[in-house]
């Protein structure tokens, strides 16, 4: 035990005597040190910039359908309770969250992304943009988003959304020019949802990066 | 070196312990989770309006603005509770959730079947010592079963186009949660 003195310690040991004891505490203090650090830190980057387990990703979407049930899992249940939201419930709906295009870069406000295609079957949707904090942003045509019901469509029923933060006409919507922005499409009253397993096979529409500012 | 390597595991092992720790007493520990926010504005046992989200405010985030929206925070500690509401014309949700903001029950106007969403809330223990002869007229009213004595109840209602809006604020002013 006494011939085991590890070269980490070897620094410390001017002057006074590094028995076991001192070996002892500075191991202890250097471990809990790690813990506290390391065990805080992961709960940090699980709670700011993870995704709970669980999720169904379409494309660019994603949507956690057990969030709204009492099997919402511990780390989603934390997220919530930090963000101070409340998960749609499931016999509700299930929200759909995309933070990137579908070719994986993050929403820019400053650049015009088509959303195009259709949703999967629900008895209404919505569509909506967010700061990443979940808040609304503010812009000059004070939309923050588009519902089934007021959406333009195309002839076979599909729709476009234009994204950016210049005026067009159709369907489009503000970004307010904010550099980050999630939009949440949520869908009412569907059969989609955790029992489903068709998750993967549902049209969710597509997010096509243009032109930036 | 071998000293070292378990001083490290063992300090990798109790930062799984405070990670674990952290993530389950996190929702317990939350000051500023929807239930907080909401007992901010609504006293207990009634319904109270949220008012819509905006820019510069909202109550919580990520809150739907198609939606019209009022809440009940409720305590079962004194006896169960009678929730209803008229559903409005294109769409209406009620959401149970727990204390701790765990949605256990959701319902929506189809679901119901009817023009108003009735129903009972009331704990387990309640329901056990609910009167034979009442189970029996229980079929036809709906009884939800909540897991803790307090939490809320969130009424959504869409208002899918602009022009709907006071209809549905008119059907959610009507809405009633009250001790039996």
């Amino acid at each position: 035990m006494k011939l085991a003195d590890s070269s980490c310690y070897t620094g410390r040991s001017n002057g006074y005597a590094t028995g076991p004891n001192v070996r002892l505490l500075f191991g202890t203090v250097f471990a809990l040190a790690i813990a506290a650090m390391a065990g805080l830190g992961a709960t940090w980057m699980a709670l700011t910039r993870g995704s709970a387990y669980g999720g169904v990703t379409i494309g660019a979407w994603t949507g956690w359908p057990k969030n709204g049930t009492s099997g919402i899992d511990p780390y989603a249940r934390a997220m919530v309770s930090r963000t101070g939201e409340l998960p749609v419930g499931s016999g509700d709906g299930v929200a759909f969250y995309a933070r990137t295009d579908d070719a994986g870069q993050p929403l820019d406000g400053r650049c015009d992304v088509l959303l195009s295609g259709t949703t999967p079957q629900a008895r209404f949707w919505t569509l909506t943009l967010y700061d990443p904090e979940g808040r609304l942003v503010a812009n000059s045509a004070q939309r923050q988003g588009f519902t089934s019901q007021e959406i333009v469509r195309n002839a076979d029923g599909s729709f476009d959304v234009l994204v950016g933060p210049r005026a067009r006409p159709g369907n489009w919507l503000p970004t307010g020019g904010v550099d980050k922005y999630l939009l949440v499409l949520r869908l009412y009253d569907t059969p989609i949802g955790m029992a489903s397993r068709t998750g993967s096979e549902a049209p969710m529409p597509a997010l096509t990066k243009r032109a930036c500012l | 070196m071998i000293r070292l390597a378990l001083w490290l595991l063992g300090a990798l092992v109790l930062a799984g312990i405070v990670h674990l720790t952290t993530v389950l007493l996190l929702p317990r520990m939350a000051t500023q989770d929807a239930y907080a926010r909401v007992a901010a504005i609504a006293p207990v046992n009634s319904v109270i309006p949220i008012p819509a989200p905006t820019p510069e405010k909202a109550l919580m985030p990520f809150m739907d603005p198609a939606f019209q929206v009022s809440v009940c925070r409720y305590d079962l500690s004194r006896g169960a509770l009678k929730f209803s509401v008229p559903i409005s014309q294109a769409y209406t949700s009620v959401s149970f959730y727990t204390r701790s903001d765990v949605a256990y029950y959701a319902i929506n106007d189809r679901a119901a079947g009817r023009r108003v969403i009735e129903l009972d809330l009331m704990t387990a223990a309640q329901r056990a010592a609910l009167p034979e002869n009442e189970e029996i007229t229980a079929a036809d009213r709906l009884i939800v079963t909540s897991p803790t004595s307090t939490g809320l109840i969130v009424i959504r209602a869409l208002a899918a186009e602009v022009g709907w809006v006071p209809a549905v604020r008119t059907a959610l002013a009507s809405a009633q949660c009250r001790p039996q």
